[in-house]
C-alpha cells in the first residue's frame, strides 16, 4: 500500500463520481458531467477510466487491463501497476477470474458474467462530436433527441462510398432514447455491448461519465438496406486458429507479409492452452518453454 | 452534541465506503436486488441501509431532505457530523430519505431536458423488502423481477417521464433494493 | 513460426531508468539543486505556478528538476500534486491596492499617485547575448530605494470616480471552482478568468495577439501593470475574524477598452482584467485581452466570429496539460481501430474496384 488513500482518490472526489456513475445508471447513454480531476497519468491514456476504477473498486476486487485487448501493452501494464500500488487489489490476465475490467477499445471475447463490470476509457464522449463542435449545441441535440445530423451522416456515407464508413466507435442508440458513442471498439465488437455484466464510461479530459445497465437495449444505427454488419479481417488467428475472434494484422517481413492473430491476448492464450494451433503457431507448451 | 451522535459512522471510511458502493450500484444497475450492506449505525429511526448509502454519497455538495417522519435532531446532528450535507428543502434537494407517506414526492427535483441527471435521489425506508408483489421490467432486468413497493401509480407516473425523472433506494434494516426511472413497473 | 511479441512491464523499466541518466545528464557537472532553480530560474518557476494553480515555488522548482526544463510537464507534475491536497477553505479576495509593487507602469497617464516603477524588467535590455554572464553571473551592488509605505491606488480608481469606466460591483457569490465542478456554458465571468489565468501562456498569448490584429479587435490600453507582494487573508470561524496566512507574489495587468453608450447611456471605457500567480507580465496582459474580448455578449457587443470570443473554444482548449494530452496520446497503440479502417477501405476500395470494371464492360 501507499500514503495515498485507498485507490489513490481522495474520499470526496470518490463520492462525486459515485453519484454520476449511479445517475449514468439509471439514465442509461446519457453523458453526466463530472468534476474529473487532474490524474498522475496525462489526459489521454485513461484517466477517464481510472478515475471511475479507482471509485469503484474495493479491497476484494480481481482487476484486469487491457489495451487493445491485450494485457501486455505498456499503457495496460502502467495502469494495473498504478492500483496494485494504491488499493493493493489483485490483478490478473484471465478475463474470467477478473472482477473488474478496465479497457481500451476492445470488450473481451469472452461474454461477462453478471457479477463483472467492464469500464471503458473514452476519448471523446460526444457521438456527435465531430459532426457539432459546440458542446452547447451537441447538448441541446441530446435533450431534444434531435439525432438528424447522425443519420444525414451515415447516409452521405452511403452515397458516397456505398457503405457506412464508420468502422470504430460506431454509435449506438440506448434504449431506445439516446445516441451513445461506445468509445472507438471495433464495430465487431458492438453487438456485445447488450451484455450480463455493468458497463461503465469515464471520460476525464471531457468531464463525462456514462453506463448501460446489463440487459440494456444497445442498437447500433443503421438503415433497413444496409443494415449493420460487425466486421473482422477475412481471416483466422494464425496462433490459435480461432475464426470468430478480432484480429490485428502484423507486418512479419520487408516483403510486407502479414499475419493475423488475436487482439485479445487471454482469449488467444486460452485456446492454445487448451490445444489449438493457427496456421503459423507452436503449440503453448513449446512457446512456454 | 451529544455523544451518540459521534459514534454509528465508518470505522474505515474509504473501505466501508468501497464496499457500500459496490452493493449500492449493483442495485442501481439491477433493479429489485435486494443487497445487503454494512458499517453504519445511525440513531433512529434512520435504518443501517439508508444510514450507509448517506455516508456513502452525501458530502457538503449534496443538499438532503428529511422528510417529517425522519427530521429528528439527533439524526440531524449525525448527518451533519459525519458527511457535512446542508438540510433543505424538497425543491433543492439532491437526495430525500423518509418514509413513502411524509415525501412529498411532487417536490423534488427532475432534473432538466439537457442535465436529466439533476435529480433527486430518493431514499425511502420501508418496514418490508421483499422480492414479490410489483413486477419490474427495463434495463438491468434480464426479463422480469418482482419487489415489493409502497406502491405502483407513483412509478409508473415516474417513468413516463423518462429521461427525466426521479431514482429510488428502498431501504429496510441492513439490505436495500433500487428503482431507477427506467424500471417499468406493473 | 511466430512468438507473440511481450515485455511491456520490462520495456517500462528500462525507459524510466533511462529517463532518469538522462535528466541528471553528464556526471561530470554538478547537479542542479531545487534552490538554485527557485532562486535562478524564478519566470519559469512563476510559470508553473500559474498554469499549475498551486503557490509553492519550492514544488515548482522542483517540478522543473523532475521534469528536465519541460514546463508544461512541469505544470502537470504540480497539478496532479494539487488535486491530492485536502481543502481547508477559501481565502478572502487579496486586496491588490494594498500590494508592496516591485514593478507599476501605467501606458494612460504619465503620472500618478505612487508612480511608474520598472521594476525589474526586460523591457528596456538590448537583446544582446550577454558572454560575460557565461563566466560570472555576479549582479554588482545595486541601489536599493525605500519602500513606498503607503497603498498604491489603482489608476482605474481615477477613471472610476469620473465615471468614465463602466463599474464592476463586487459580487457577494462565492464563484464556483473550476478544479472542483465540471464547466458549463455559458460561463461566468468568474470561471472564465479562472480558466485564463491558468491556461497555457502560449495561447492565450496567440489569441490575445489575435485581437489586437483585427480579429475582434477591442482596443486596449494598458491603465496598470503592477507586480508585487500582497498578503492572504483567511477568516477563521472559530476566531471570528480574518487572519493573515501568507503572502504572495501576483501581476494584475487592468485595461481601458474601446468605450461603448448609447443615446440614453453616455459613453463608457470597458475593462479587461488580468490576474496571474507570479511575476508573469506576458500572460497577465494577454488574458486582460482574452477577458475583454470574451465579453462581448454582456457588453452588448457584436460577435464578429473571432477566435477569441468564442467562450467554448478558449475554453476548451486553454488548458495545456488537457491538450497535450489528448494530442501526445495518439501515439499510444492504435491497432484496433486503425484495423478495423484498415478493413473498411480494402473493402470500399473491392466494391469501387468492381464497380470500374463493370461500368467498363458494359
Amino acid at each position: 500500500m501507499s500514503d495515498y488513500n485507498f485507490a489513490y482518490l481522495d474520499e470526496q472526489t470518490k463520492r462525486m463520481i459515485r453519484r454520476a456513475i449511479l445517475k449514468g445508471l439509471a439514465i442509461p447513454g446519457h453523458q453526466v458531467p463530472f468534476a474529473s480531476r487532474e490524474m498522475p497519468m496525462p489526459y489521454g491514456w485513461g484517466t477517464g477510466g481510472v478515475q471511475v476504477s479507482a471509485a469503484v473498486l474495493t479491497p476484494d476486487d480481481t482487476f484486469k487491463v487491457i489495451d487493445q485487448g491485450a494485457d501486455d501493452t505498456t499503457n495496460a501494464v502502467s495502469i494495473r501497476r498504478f492500483f496494485q500500488k494504491t488499493a493493493g487489489v489483485a490483478v490478473t490476465e484471465a478475463t474470467t477470474e477478473a472482477s473488474v475490467i478496465q479497457t481500451r477499445h476492445r470488450i473481451p471475447e469472452q461474454d461477462l458474467r453478471a457479477d463483472q463490470i467492464l469500464v471503458y476509457q473514452v476519448p471523446i464522449p460526444e457521438p456527435l462530436r465531430f459532426l457539432e463542435p459546440s458542446e452547447v449545441e451537441t447538448r441541446k441535440m441530446h435533450a431534444l433527441e434531435e439525432y438528424g445530423l447522425m443519420h444525414v451522416k451515415l447516409y452521405e456515407d452511403i452515397s458516397q462510398h456505398g457503405d457506412i464508413a464508420t468502422a470504430y466507435a460506431y454509435p449506438v442508440k440506448v434504449e431506445g432514447r439516446y445516441v451513445m458513442d461506445p468509445s472507438p471498439i471495433p464495430k465487431f465488437d458492438n453487438p456485445k455491448l447488450e451484455m450480463a455484466g455493468i458497463q461503465l464510461f469515464g471520460a476525464g479530459r471531457e468531464q463525462r461519465i456514462y453506463a448501460i445497465p446489463p440487459y440494456t437495449q444497445v442498437v447500433s444505427l443503421d438503415f433497413d438496406d444496409y443494415p449493420f454488419l460487425p466486421t473482422k479481417a477475412d481471416h483466422a488467428c494464425d496462433l490459435c486458429g480461432a475464426q470468430d475472434s478480432y484480429l490485428d494484422e502484423l507486418i512479419v517481413d520487408d516483403a510486407g507479409g502479414r499475419m493475423f492473430m488475436c487482439s485479445d491476448t487471454d482469449y488467444c492464450t486460452t485456446r492454445r492452452k487448451a490445444g489449438h494451433v493457427g496456421a503459423q503457431g507452436v503449440p503453448y507448451e513449446k512457446d512456454a518453454a | 452534541m451529544q455523544a451518540q451522535v459521534l459514534e454509528g459512522g465508518f470505522a474505515d471510511p474509504s473501505i466501508d465506503a468501497a464496499y457500500a458502493f459496490r452493493a449500492v450500484m449493483i442495485a442501481m444497475a439491477r433493479p429489485g436486488e435486494i443487497v445487503t450492506v454494512a458499517g453504519a449505525q445511525p440513531p433512529a429511526p434512520l435504518s443501517a441501509a439508508a444510514g450507509v448509502v448517506v455516508l456513502t454519497l452525501c458530502d457538503p455538495e449534496t443538499p438532503i431532505h428529511l422528510a417529517a417522519s425522519h427530521d429528528t435532531p439527533q439524526l440531524r446532528d449525525w448527518i451533519t457530523f459525519y458527511t457535512g450535507a446542508p438540510f433543505a428543502e424538497a425543491r433543492h434537494a439532491m437526495f430525500a430519505v423518509g418514509a413513502w407517506d411524509d415525501l412529498p414526492l411532487a417536490d423534488f427535483r427532475l432534473g432538466t431536458a439537457e442535465y436529466p441527471d439533476r435529480s433527486t435521489t430518493v431514499i425511502v425506508e420501508r418496514r418490508n423488502l421483499s422480492n414479490d408483489g410489483a413486477v419490474l421490467v427495463g434495463p438491468g432486468i434480464k426479463e422480469k423481477a418482482a419487489l415489493s413497493l409502497p406502491e405502483t401509480q407513483a412509478f409508473k407516473t415516474n417513468a413516463k417521464l423518462f429521461p427525466l425523472g426521479l431514482d429510488f433506494i428502498f431501504t429496510c434494516g441492513e439490505r436495500l433494493a433500487a428503482l431507477p426511472r427506467t424500471t417499468r413497473v406493473t | 513460426m511466430y512468438v507473440a511479441v511481450k515485455g511491456g512491464e520490462r520495456a517500462i523499466d528500462n525507459a524510466h531508468a533511462w529517463l532518469a541518466e538522462e535528466r541528471r545528464g553528464d556526471t561530470s557537472v554538478p547537479e542542479l539543486s531545487v534552490a538554485q532553480i527557485r532562486a535562478q530560474m524564478t519566470l519559469a518557476v512563476n510559470r508553473v505556478m500559474a498554469e499549475g494553480s498551486l503557490y509553492d515555488p519550492d514544488l515548482a522548482a522542483l517540478a522543473i528538476k523532475q521534469a528536465r526544463g519541460d514546463l508544461i510537464e512541469a505544470i502537470f507534475l504540480i497539478r496532479a500534486y494539487r488535486t491530492t491536497l485536502p481543502r481547508f477553505g477559501g481565502s478572502n479576495p487579496i486586496d491588490t491596492e494594498d500590494m508592496a509593487c516591485d514593478r507599476r507602469v501605467s501606458a494612460t497617464f504619465k503620472d500618478a499617485p505612487g508612480g511608474q516603477v520598472l521594476g525589474p524588467t526586460f523591457d528596456y535590455t538590448h537583446r544582446l547575448l550577454d558572454f560575460k554572464l557565461a563566466a560570472d553571473g555576479d549582479a554588482g551592488d545595486v541601489q536599493v530605494a525605500e519602500p513606498q509605505k503607503t497603498a498604491t491606488p489603482h489608476i482605474m480608481s481615477f477613471l472610476d470616480r469620473e465615471d468614465l469606466i463602466q463599474t464592476e460591483p463586487a459580487g457577494k457569490d462565492v464563484p464556483d471552482d473550476l478544479t472542483r465542478t465540471p464547466l458549463e456554458l455559458p460561463a461566468s465571468r468568474a470561471l472564465r478568468l479562472q480558466s485564463l489565468t491558468r491556461g497555457d501562456e502560449g495561447f492565450i498569448l496567440g489569441l490575445a495577439y489575435s485581437t489586437q490584429r483585427g480579429y475582434a479587435r477591442n482596443h486596449a490600453f494598458v491603465a496598470e501593470l503592477r507586480i508585487g507582494a500582497v498578503a492572504v487573508e483567511m477568516d477563521i470561524p472559530e476566531l471570528g475574524f480574518a487572519i493573515e496566512i501568507g503572502e504572495i507574489t501576483v501581476t494584475e495587468c487592468e485595461t481601458v477598452n474601446q468605450f461603448q453608450g448609447s443615446k440614453t447611456q453616455p459613453p463608457q471605457f470597458t475593462r479587461g482584467y488580468g490576474l496571474v500567480f507570479g511575476m508573469t507580465e506576458r500572460k497577465a496582459i494577454s488574458m486582460a485581452l482574452v477577458d475583454r474580448a470574451l465579453r462581448w455578449k454582456e457588453l452588448g457587443e457584436d460577435c464578429l466570429g473571432a477566435p477569441a470570443q468564442d467562450e467554448e473554444f478558449v475554453l476548451y482548449h486553454s488548458d495545456n496539460i488537457q491538450a497535450t494530452g489528448f494530442l501526445e496520446h495518439i501515439k499510444l497503440p492504435h491497432y484496433v481501430d486503425f484495423q478495423s479502417e484498415l478493413e473498411l477501405i480494402r473493402k470500399l476500395r473491392r466494391e469501387a474496384q468492381a464497380n470500374i470494371h463493370q461500368e467498363a464492360a458494359e
